[in-house]
């Protein structure tokens, strides 16, 4: 069975988001870009399902510029077998990416189609969902478990106040929560394995085009800043504090 | 234009998010129907017919919407949008598993997690876990939006809206429900609590966080929190964990015991009314984001708090 997994290349995780002056977006010029984690989950999910002997090809997909190749690069280095790009320097939108990623499903074949949940980036949490719905197969986000047997995906989800868990008939799409895994560092040979990986470089013509957006971004700003507050001696004065001044109490 | 919300719940009892969002979808217009999709819901219907603003109640039931599976909700929801102009869903673990769905099979672009309806085009949401707030226009003649509640007042009850049932749709022929794991809690829910009380990784155990927490948690009638780090060492199950990956909480009150405040915690719970942070780090980033600072070790701040509540009579 083959595996599909998108992974989108976005600002480093670890970077604050800063807003541009003119409130235009958000400030990505020399900023660390890096894979986004939940794509990282989903595609250790993958590489786990092959070492089991579950699976016999991973194919890392993703939709992005061409620096978007160092992303599919790092899926290669983690364990995947090769890599497509479909290049644009415009920033789809979730439906157009679910779009473009039903036909790359399509000229692939796979029995599964791993992805995070959401980027961390435009926070949508939508394009699994989407993708699933466009091709009609069945879905189970938010991911902490999934095992497969045969023709079946069991997999387990956080859902608010626990726990829930499905079974799916495959082809299906899974999303990685958090708790799936945790990704493992590419080792140095396979780094250098991964430069002779394949990855085909194509553009969105190729997978049926993109269609213009759907929403139009009027402004990007900052949230409100809370300001800290007061330090104060001890339990009791932040108690007095609580039912006196703040009135919460 | 007519708004469709569908309603939070789980078969027995009608959840406040339900009450947020009909405040969402009176923003974009008069017309707002709820619909109770699940299982033996007549109970739920009756509640959501009490919601102030609501003009009729929708019920479909099936054995797949009772377990809320995304492919159920997304066929019964779908069909019902040739009557309505946007659909509404709580930003819940369900309402973000099918609205997309609804989205995609609608051919619209869905808008996730508004915090602000700015009109019936034009809503703000939040991007980068909150550290940036984008304003969007849709062009899209159907909307699908998911609502983050804790941006919203619940909508009062006191109404009377006539119920009548709906088409379950074809249901989810490829999904099967194996079982579900819900903790089981006296405590309120902490999506919808007044008062939090969250634990991070100082507290070192899970017995210690059942200690520590969980008593100051009960003496002020709050629900319990944790931190992502708090989480992954499995001091808390994840279902606790507030911030950018967890829940987003906006309390009148919260308190948080040994958390030093990383960017993703802060993102799950800077929109509280009034934050308390208890931790030795003086230096601690929660500081900057709290109202009321106490920098002392929790194994005696906690106890003496406990003690300060009980002399002020609570």
């Amino acid at each position: 069975m083959k595996v599909l997994v998108p992974v989108k290349r976005v600002i480093d995780y670890n970077v604050k988001a800063r807003v541009k002056s003119d409130q235009s977006g958000v400030d990505l010029a020399n900023v660390k870009m890096s894979m986004n984690p939940f794509c990282e989950i989903a595609v250790e999910e993958a590489v786990r399902l092959k070492e089991k002997g579950l699976v016999e090809e991973i194919i890392a997909v993703s939709i992005g510029p061409i620096q978007a190749q160092e992303t599919i690069r790092t899926a290669l280095a983690m364990g995947a077998d090769r890599g497509i790009l479909v290049q644009t320097d415009a920033d789809p939108e979730p439906l157009e990416v679910a779009k473009l990623l039903k036909s790359v499903a399509e000229a692939e074949g796979p029995g599964l189609i791993l992805m995070g949940k959401q980027a961390i980036d435009g926070d949508n949490n939508a394009v699994g969902q989407m993708l699933s719905a466009l091709l009609g197969w069945p879905q189970a986000t938010f991911a902490s478990k999934l095992e497969l047997d045969g023709q079946t995906a069991r997999v387990t989800r956080e859902v608010d106040g626990g726990l829930q868990t499905l079974e799916l008939d495959l082809p299906a799409v899974v999303t990685a929560d958090l708790r799936l895994n945790e990704p493992r560092y590419a080792s140095l040979p396979n780094i250098m394995k991964a430069k002779k990986k394949t990855i085909d470089i194509k553009t969105v013509d190729d997978f049926g085009g993109v269609a213009p957006g759907h929403l139009k971004v009027l402004k990007v700003a900052e949230p409100a800043k809370r300001v800290a507050g007061v330090k104060v001696e001890s339990a009791a004065e932040l108690v007095t504090k609580l039912k006196t001044e703040a009135g919460v109490l | 234009m007519a708004v469709l919300v569908v309603a939070d719940h789980d078969n027995v009892s009608l959840k406040d998010n339900t009450h947020k969002t009909v405040t969402a979808a009176l923003a974009l217009s008069g017309d707002v129907d709820v619909l109770v999709a699940g299982q033996n819901v007549a109970g739920v219907a009756a509640e959501a017919a009490k919601i102030t603003g609501v003009r009729k109640v929708l019920t479909a039931e099936s054995d797949a919407l009772g377990k809320q599976i995304a492919e159920a909700l997304a066929s019964c929801v779908t069909p019902l949008m040739a009557g309505y102009d946007a659909v509404l869903a709580p930003a819940t673990s369900v309402g973000k598993n099918f609205a997309p769905r609804v989205a995609a099979l609608l051919d619209v672009a869905p808008i996730s997690e508004i915090l602000e309806v700015v009109d019936a085009n034009t809503f703000v949401r939040p991007i980068y876990a909150g550290n940036a707030l984008e304003t969007v226009q849709s062009s899209d003649a159907k909307k699908v939006i998911t609502v983050r509640s804790t941006a919203f007042k619940a909508a009062e009850e006191g109404g009377s809206a006539p119920i009548e049932a709906v088409d379950a749709g074809p249901g989810a022929p490829h999904t099967r429900f194996v079982s579900d794991e819900i903790v089981k809690s006296d405590r309120p829910e902490l999506a919808g609590a007044k008062i939090v009380v969250s634990g991070g990784r100082a507290m070192g155990s899970a017995e210690e966080f059942h200690r520590v927490i969980e008593p100051l948690a009960d003496k002020l009638g709050a629900a319990v929190g944790a931190s992502r780090a708090a989480v992954d060492a499995g001091y808390a199950p994840n279902d606790y964990q507030v911030g950018q990956t967890g829940k987003v909480v906006a309390p009148q009150l919260y308190v948080a015991v040994g958390i030093s405040g990383a960017i993703q915690h802060l993102a799950g719970m800077k929109d509280s009314k009034v934050i308390v942070a208890i931790n030795k780090d003086g230096d601690a980033p929660i500081f900057q984001v709290a109202d009321y600072g106490l920098v002392a070790d929790y194994k005696t701040a906690v106890p003496e708090l406990m003690e300060a509540l009980t002399a002020a009579g609570l």
